[in-house]
This record gives structure tokens, C-alpha cells and sequence, in this order.
């Protein structure tokens, strides 16, 4: 796959369709890869990736490249981040004639921490083989199976079709069914109230509020967001209160409901590993339940649920009438 | 939270009335003489969609124990459709604060017009009833505001 799609974007440079690329380069370990802009043949050669650990969403990074008076710029999208773009592009946020899609297919990205946890170390590369990674290390090669490493949001996966592109790289998938990736919410759900607090405090008090989630997310693409406001109270500092930590991620999580594409980055960002997706989907859930299954970025066309409204919706009092109190 | 001199607790309630019809339906209240708790403290707002999710966490944190949001009834709106958006970001949030384990009876939303004072009352003592029963709120308190 990675030397195919070096070829087709060293060949649309070549002709001019595009003037840059954007895709993943290595950093230090092969695990910690970075999205790039390449602009030569040369860097592609040199630096250009694309394996199990090209997990980051590059589809953020477009609303800046696409606006850009500098030509095309050729994007890699794995599904997951078609939705993002294709949500993005609903809120015009990109500019579609600037960008250059070509679909990827995904069959899953490993997690970096799960390897780690599985006890093979000194990991220096890992290519896919059937149902297993061989995973290779400073002391050899390891041979997993993918369950066992996926990201957990892989494992949720939610769709390998693109819903956005120009050309397809491999074959093209499928929806999967959304029971897996909502069974999370659904356990929280049967628990008891007291039971569902502690969980979350005990999550949320590990955040140490770097932001990343925010900055990493591409449904958060506010110029001025709420939380650098000086006047909130909460800008550029870590919270200081329970309260507080509940604040942002409750806000965040809103801020983003109807629109989050559930491509699953702030979970894989998030420094001290607490499940955000978790708060996400809650809203996906909640608004599929309640105003009919609606899957952000599936066309760019729909009205987000939360900016439109039926007369015959649910009132708040549902929250008080159904699950465990 | 307060105390009173028997040292049982009075919950504080935040209600957010809607300029066109809770605001007055809670005038309507006072003009017939109909008596409704007064650690309710009422906040006008121009349309029960003004209210953003910050606002009600905001009202937790500085120590309310309860809030309610009340609006035109659906349909009613004077902005013709500010409710039913409203309903729909408060039915998301309260789901999103029940599944962070906050107690769901603290929050609530009602539709209160300006001809409903006696509804106005009704509502507004059935729900300090109800917050009174659950006691302080202690799970989206913020320590520092704590008097």
C-alpha cells in the first residue's frame, strides 16, 4: 500500500494536478507518526509513510492547506477521516476545489500503548499479515493478533466506506453494524448513578487539560474557542476543581454533538488515556435514539440535528424516564 | 445552599424564565398573590434558547442546587422556533449529565406561559419539593464557590 500511494502522488506531482501532499511522516520511533506536508518527489522518497501506527486524522489539517492560493494539495483519506472531511466541507470549512482526494481502505490502526502492554518492546516497524502484525523489534520479530493490539476505536469501527473521494486506492468497503461501537455507552448506561459518577470522576480527574483532545479534533475548528476565552475563567490553566475538569469535557463533548464523526483522535491523543469517545458517543447515541439515526459527515448535505428541531421531538423529561437513575 | 434557623437545608434553585412567557407567567404568580418558594431566584432571559450548557453548569457551580429552564410551550415561541432548539440542547445535556452520574432530578425543563401563574407556582414548588428531597448538590459543585 505505502509504495502505491508514494507512486500515485509522486505521479500526480509530477503532472501537476497537485502541488503538495499531505500524509504521514515518521518522527523519531516508528510509532510516533506525524502528518506532513511533502512538496518533492525527493521527500516523499525519503520520509513518506504509511503503515499501522498512521492513525492521526489529516483531514483538519486541510481547512488550512485548502486555503491556500498555492494549488491542489493531494490528500490520503482513510475512511474515518472522510466522514471528518465530508463534515468539514458540510460546514464549509475546506475548500473542496483545492483539495485532491484519494480514498485509502483501513483495516484497523495498532495502538502503540496495547503493544507495549503485550509486552514486545523496542518496536522499529509493523506491516500487517492476514489476521496478525508482525511487529518488529530491536530483539526480533513479534508476531499478534490484531484484536489484541487495534485501537480500541478500530475495533468499534463504525464504517470502510468512503463517503468522499476522487479515486479510490484498493477496494472499497462497507458500514458496519453500530451495536460494537455503542456498547461502551450502554454499560455506563446500565449502571447505577452513584456507580456511573465514580467511573467518570475517576477519568476525568486524570486530565491534565493539555488540550490536545480540543486541538486534535476536527470538528473543533472555532477560530476563537470557548476555552481560550480569558473571561471563562478556564483558559490556559489546568483545572482547578472536579468541577472544572467536569465543565470542560462536558462543553467540549457538546460543542461538537451532531457533528463528531466519531473518528475516535482525542481518545488516541489524550495523554492520560481517558475515554472520551465515550462522551461523544454518548451524544450519537442519544441522538439517534431520540431524533432517528443521523451519522455526521455521511453527506454534506444534512441538517445537523442540534440546528434543526420537530415539533413532535421528545421532551427533556425522557432523560427521567428511561435507563437506571 | 443555604440553612435556615431550624438548620434544615434550603436548596437554592436557578430558574431561567423566558422573557415572553415563564417571566410573566411568574408576574401573573405574584400579581394573583400565589406564593411560591423564595429561594427560587428567577433569571430573564430573552428566549429559553438563550441558554447555553454553560449557563446551567455555570448556575451549579456558583452553588445552586437545582435549575430549571421555562419557555413559551412549544409552538408558543415569540421567536416562533427558540424552544424547540432549546428542547432539544437540554434534553442532550441532561441525558449527557445523568450519564456523568449527576443526580437527573436537578434539572428540568418547563412550559410555563404568561397566563399560567397558578402552573408557575405549581411547578416551582413541586420542584423545590423534589430538590429539597435530594439534598445539597455535591456532584457538580465547585469546592471553591462552597460558602
Amino acid at each position: 500500500m505505502q509504495e502505491m500511494m508514494k507512486k500515485r502522488a509522486k505521479t500526480l506531482l509530477a503532472d501537476g494536478t497537485v502541488s503538495r501532499v499531505i500524509g504521514w511522516r515518521r518522527g523519531e520511533f516508528s510509532y510516533d507518526v506525524t502528518p506532513a506536508v511533502f512538496e518533492t518527489a525527493e521527500e516523499i522518497d525519503r520520509d513518506f509513510v504509511f503503515d499501522a501506527f498512521c492513525g492521526a486524522n489529516v483531514s483538519k489539517y486541510l481547512i488550512r492547506e485548502s486555503a491556500k492560493e498555492d494549488g491542489r494539495i493531494l490528500a490520503f483519506l482513510k475512511p474515518c477521516d472522510a466522514f471528518s472531511f465530508n463534515q468539514l466541507l458540510a460546514e464549509h470549512r475546506v475548500r473542496r476545489e483545492n483539495v485532491y482526494l484519494i480514498g485509502i481502505p483501513c483495516a484497523g490502526k495498532a495502538d502503540i500503548d496495547r503493544i507495549k502492554k503485550a509486552g514486545i518492546d523496542g518496536v522499529t516497524g509493523i506491516a500487517e499479515d492476514g489476521e496478525d502484525f508482525v511487529v518488529s523489534t530491536v530483539y526480533g520479530d513479534e508476531r499478534v493478533k490484531q484484536a489484541d493490539v487495534l485501537a480500541e476505536r478500530c475495533l468499534a469501527c463504525k464504517s470502510k466506506r468512503h463517503p468522499v473521494y476522487d479515486e479510490l486506492l484498493g477496494e472499497e468497503g462497507e458500514d458496519l453494524p453500530d451495536d460494537v461501537r455503542f456498547a461502551g455507552v450502554a454499560k455506563l448506561e446500565a449502571m447505577t448513578a452513584e456507580e456511573r459518577f465514580d467511573f467518570w470522576r475517576s477519568e476525568l480527574s486524570k486530565c491534565i487539560r493539555c488540550n490536545a483532545c480540543r486541538n486534535v479534533c476536527p470538528a473543533c475548528t472555532c477560530e476563537n474557542c470557548v476555552f481560550d476565552n480569558p473571561a471563562s475563567g478556564i483558559s490556559q490553566k489546568a483545572a482547578a476543581d472536579p468541577f472544572e475538569e467536569n465543565m470542560y469535557h462536558i462543553i467540549r463533548a457538546f460543542h461538537v454533538a451532531g457533528r463528531c464523526t466519531d473518528c475516535g483522535e482525542c481518545s488516541r491523543v489524550c495523554p492520560e488515556h481517558i475515554p472520551l469517545h465515550l462522551l461523544n458517543r454518548k451524544f450519537i447515541k442519544d441522538i439517534d435514539e431520540l431524533y432517528g439515526t443521523y451519522r455526521a459527515g455521511e453527506d454534506d448535505g444534512t441538517k445537523n440535528p442540534l440546528t434543526s428541531y420537530t415539533e413532535g421531538d421528545a421532551e427533556a423529561s425522557v432523560v427521567r424516564e428511561r435507563g437506571r437513575a | 445552599m443555604q440553612v435556615n434557623e431550624n438548620e434544615t437545608f434550603v436548596p437554592t434553585i436557578v430558574a431561567f424564565c423566558c422573557n415572553w412567557c415563564s417571566y410573566a407567567g411568574a408576574d401573573l404568580s405574584g400579581t394573583n398573590r400565589l406564593q411560591y418558594p423564595s429561594n427560587i431566584k428567577i433569571i430573564r432571559v430573552p428566549c429559553s434558547c438563550r441558554v447555553n450548557p454553560m449557563f446551567i453548569l455555570r448556575a451549579f457551580q456558583r452553588g445552586a442546587d437545582g435549575v430549571i429552564l421555562c419557555g413559551c410551550h412549544p409552538g408558543d415561541c415569540h421567536y416562533t422556533t427558540g424552544n424547540y432548539y432549546a428542547r432539544r440542547r437540554m434534553t442532550l445535556l441532561f441525558s449527557m449529565l445523568d450519564y456523568l452520574g449527576i443526580e437527573r432530578g436537578r434539572t428540568r425543563v418547563e412550559w410555563v406561559s404568561a397566563a399560567e401563574g397558578q402552573k408557575f407556582a405549581e411547578t416551582m414548588k413541586s420542584f423545590a419539593a423534589e430538590i429539597a428531597a435530594l439534598g445539597p448538590n455535591r456532584r457538580l459543585e465547585d469546592l471553591r464557590c462552597r460558602k
